[in-house]
């Protein structure tokens, strides 16, 4: 089974190798991801949302949806990690019950 | 350790300068957000650093501080403070969420609404994260407190 897993994982491992060369190149302005909405954030950013800085108009403004909940899962996952530590540490797992003798009995 | 002064002649010197230009570095980069890098997520960050600073040499008893279960009220209010910009856009009769078109306050020319949108968005970011911090970190103090490893 391992090694049947091992086999499987280096045929995928090749398999994508070989796809990384048809990669588009970091910051290749024709690249499809850089030709879908980035012309038109870039172009009208500044009139949309009046900011001057197009990192700040697509994060808050185009994107402002996305950053609430940004926000939100921050906020949540600071929440629960306080909950975590001021969990008690030493552990609050209940003691084990004694066995109760009539099923042990039952069991043996 | 932080119900205490942190001691050491150097870092009390050296704290007691820098506590003030945090703090008004973290509400310059909140305020300029909207022009320059930066923004909300940093601000908080500043901010806290400020307040975690002066705990650090003034003990509890420093003024611009957080006391116990404010920082979970206040971190859950900045959220708050975000989501409610997005409904008084929508209450303004907007068609969408966040649009900042409508919001109920009119000012000329319309990037004004969009400046003031953006800027009530990242003080609930900042205050948001600020709180989350000192959070944190209030738990980590508490639970070194009753291990007994931080006296």
């Amino acid at each position: 089974m391992r090694g049947l897993v091992a086999v499987i994982l280096a045929i995928m491992t090749g398999m994508f190798c070989s796809v990384v060369t048809y990669l588009p190149q970091i910051g290749d302005a024709n690249a499809a991801p850089n030709q879908h909405v980035t012309p038109t954030y870039i172009s009208r950013s500044a009139e949309d949302t009046g900011s001057p800085n197009i990192v700040t108009g697509v994060i808050i403004d185009y994107r402002g949806f996305d950053t609430m909940w940004e926000t939100s899962v921050m906020f949540l996952a600071g929440l629960t990690t306080v909950l975590v530590l001021t969990s008690n540490p030493v552990g609050r797992r209940p003691e084990e019950e004694p066995e109760d003798p009539e099923e042990g009995e039952i069991i043996k | 350790m932080m119900k205490e002064p942190f001691g050491g002649l150097i870092l009390n010197v050296a704290f007691r300068m820098l506590v003030p230009f945090t703090i008004v570095y973290g509400v310059y980069v909140l305020c300029l957000g909207e022009f320059s890098p930066g923004g909300g997520f940093q601000a908080g960050a500043l901010l806290a650093v400020g307040v975690l600073l002066a705990r650090l040499i003034l003990g509890f008893d420093t003024k611009f501080n957080v006391l116990g279960k404010t920082s979970v009220v206040m971190a859950g209010l900045g959220t708050f403070l975000y989501a409610f910009t997005g409904w008084l856009t929508i209450f303004g009769g907007a068609d969408y969420f966040l649009n900042y078109d409508y919001m109920p306050i009119v000012l000329e020319p319309k990037h004004e609404m969009h400046a003031m949108g953006i800027f009530l968005i990242e003080i609930g970011v900042a205050i948001c994260v600020m709180m989350t911090i000192i959070n944190l970190l209030d738990a980590i103090v508490k639970r070194g407190e009753d291990d007994g490893s931080v006296e």
